[in-house]
């Protein structure tokens, strides 16, 4: 890449058109790149800024801390981050080990051609495929008559409810957010698995390295920033679905979101300063989770060059 | 090696399973609705049901909005990134990073409250400012997507010669991105284009809180009144993401490969 400053940018273009173009021509990138920032200020950043604001003002504008202690020791509010946190979590780890498992097995593992092909494509539809509809699809599987319940009932006269099974659990929710992380894993890692080149392996074992020693002091290092990144992906990804959760219970389930949801439509928690702390809450987690993603992502881009 | 390929076997086969019943079974219950006989009642009531019909229309007037507003913003954008201003590159992707770790919820609740009916600004205040908001706002979750798709273009084709072409055959800038740029990125920006529907499409938790007329709130409507109806807008809602992203596939086989490519 040519790495133009735009005082070289001015000595490079000098000779060619007359001056009068040039000057005309510097603030016309500017005007080029201005519907992107005013878009971006107006209707992603200064709404943003306006909830983190208000997360530390009373009602009448005071500056205040009691809307951010009140996250913690208000036990419902605490309960549903935790919740929230528990099955992001979980799903992402979880997800993120499945889809590195199906990853490697439709590169490496030396199956025909065809499931590479049938697993990317299904992987870029189910890893879309959330909200409402996944709902929908696990109740008519392993709802209360879903078609998977009443064939374990009848057939072999297995009662998973009876067994505690319930889609409001943590770890329904989870089974559930897999259907879209494992497939979003399975996107991203499998572009990082084909950019580990053959001469690594080749090198490896001329200087006579096991396969095992290949994998541990070769592969793993290489993918790990961008599997690492991935987690974290997932983790934001869940952390804010909202839609799917919703239609399983309604407003009555106990996660961040819903919380938040219910707070906006009707201020169930009687006081309209602490969804402000409630939002400035799920940023501050999910910005965290930013800060290591963009770290981990620049580190394995150095790699995979 | 042999263990190596039974196991890629078990995984793959394993994956599929719990990948496929879900939708078999799917498919399976929303053909139950007339008792004892398998039937297309549930998709023929969904189909037939007006509400359906309007909202689904809203949804898509909505997303083609989406992505005219998308490409507006982005193109010219990623543009003058890629031909003058490569020292902002670091600070907007960072930026179109920022919709996948705000949750949406979140950026629809600073709405709610920085242009209500009272604000300076009150996008709340009238049924068309609410679209726009709307508007608005599936742009921001969708702007990850336009952004590398329109990127990933960019990078395909040889960007400051082309300009400079155009420039020496006395292009004004409006020419050379309507007429230069945009054609050669067309089906990068299509691909984000089809990616943006499979996104907006369903979307419930803006839409819902922006109490707007979209199929996203219907969809929870029939969820929470309907037996098997909502089995039959999963798989509408699967044919609809799967349609998109047939596209998306299709459309990068006539991609450029590279900006050097023989011709």
């Amino acid at each position: 890449m040519t790495d133009l400053t735009l005082s070289n940018q001015a000595v490079a273009t000098k000779p060619a058109p007359p001056n009068e173009a040039t000057t005309f021509r510097f603030p016309m990138q500017w005007v080029g790149v201005a519907p992107f920032f005013i878009f971006v200020l107006m209707f992603l950043i200064l709404p943003t800024i306006y909830l983190v604001l208000g997360a530390f003002q009373t009602g009448d504008g005071q500056l205040t801390l009691d809307n951010i202690l009140q996250l913690v020791s208000d036990p419902s509010i605490s309960a549903s981050y935790w919740v929230s946190i528990k099955i992001s979590f979980w799903s992402a780890i979880i997800g993120a080990f499945a889809g590195l498992a199906i990853a490697i097995a439709i590169v490496r593992g030396g199956l025909p051609n065809w499931t590479r092909s049938a697993t990317l494509t299904f992987s870029g539809v189910a890893s879309n495929f959330a909200g409402l509809p996944l709902a929908f699809a696990f109740l008519a599987t392993l709802g209360r008559v879903g078609i998977v319940t009443t064939l374990l009932r009848d057939v072999l006269n297995v009662n998973i409810y009876a067994m505690g099974f319930n889609f409001l659990t943590t770890s329904g929710l989870i089974a559930v957010y897999l259907f879209f992380q494992i497939p979003l894993m399975v996107v991203i890692i499998v572009p990082a698995i084909d950019g580990l080149k053959k001469e690594w392996g080749e090198a490896a074992a001329t200087l006579g390295a096991t396969q095992s020693q290949y994998w541990r002091m070769v592969v793993i290092p290489v993918l790990w920033p961008s599997f690492l990144g991935t987690v974290i992906l997932l983790f934001a990804n869940s952390f804010g679905a909202i839609a799917t959760a919703y239609a399983f219970a309604g407003p009555a389930l106990n996660i961040v979101p819903i919380k938040l949801y219910s707070q906006i439509n009707g201020d169930v928690l009687h006081n309209p300063q602490l969804g402000y702390a409630i939002a400035f809450g799920m940023i501050v987690i999910t910005g965290l989770a930013n800060v290591f993603y963009i770290w981990f992502r620049t580190r394995s881009e150095r790699w995979l060059k | 090696m042999k263990s190596g390929k039974f196991w890629a076997w078990v995984v793959f086969i394993v994956g599929a399973a719990y990948f496929f019943i879900p939708l078999m079974a799917t498919v399976e219950f929303s053909l139950r609705m007339r008792r004892g006989v398998h039937s297309f009642d549930a998709y023929q009531i969904v189909l037939g049901d007006a509400r359906f019909q309007s909202t689904f229309l809203y949804s898509v007037i909505a997303a083609v909005f989406t992505i005219i507003l998308g490409v507006l913003i982005v193109v010219p954008a990623a543009y003058w990134i890629r031909l003058r201003l490569p020292q902002l590159r670091p600070i907007v992707e960072f930026i179109t990073l920022l919709p996948l770790v705000i949750p949406a919820i979140v950026i629809v609740f600073g709405y709610i409250r920085m242009y209500g009916s009272n604000s300076p600004l009150p996008f709340l205040g009238s049924n068309m400012g609410a679209n726009a908001l709307l508007v608005i706002g599936y742009a921001t979750l969708a702007l990850p997507y336009m952004y590398r798709a329109v990127d990933t273009g960019l990078r395909t084709i040889d960007v400051r010669t082309l300009t400079e072409a155009a420039q020496i055959l006395g292009a004004g800038w409006g020419t050379i991105i309507g007429r230069v740029i945009l054609p050669n990125v067309l089906i990068a920006v299509l691909s984000g284009a089809f990616l943006t529907f499979a996104i907006v499409i369903g979307e419930f938790t803006m839409a819902s809180l922006l109490n707007r007329p979209a199929f996203g709130p219907y969809l929870q409507n029939i969820g929470a009144n309907r037996a098997y109806e909502p089995a039959a807008l999963a798989i509408i809602a699967f044919a609809i993401t799967w349609g998109c992203m047939s596209l998306i596939q299709i459309l990068s086989r006539f991609a450029p490969k590279s900006a050097n490519r023989p011709n």
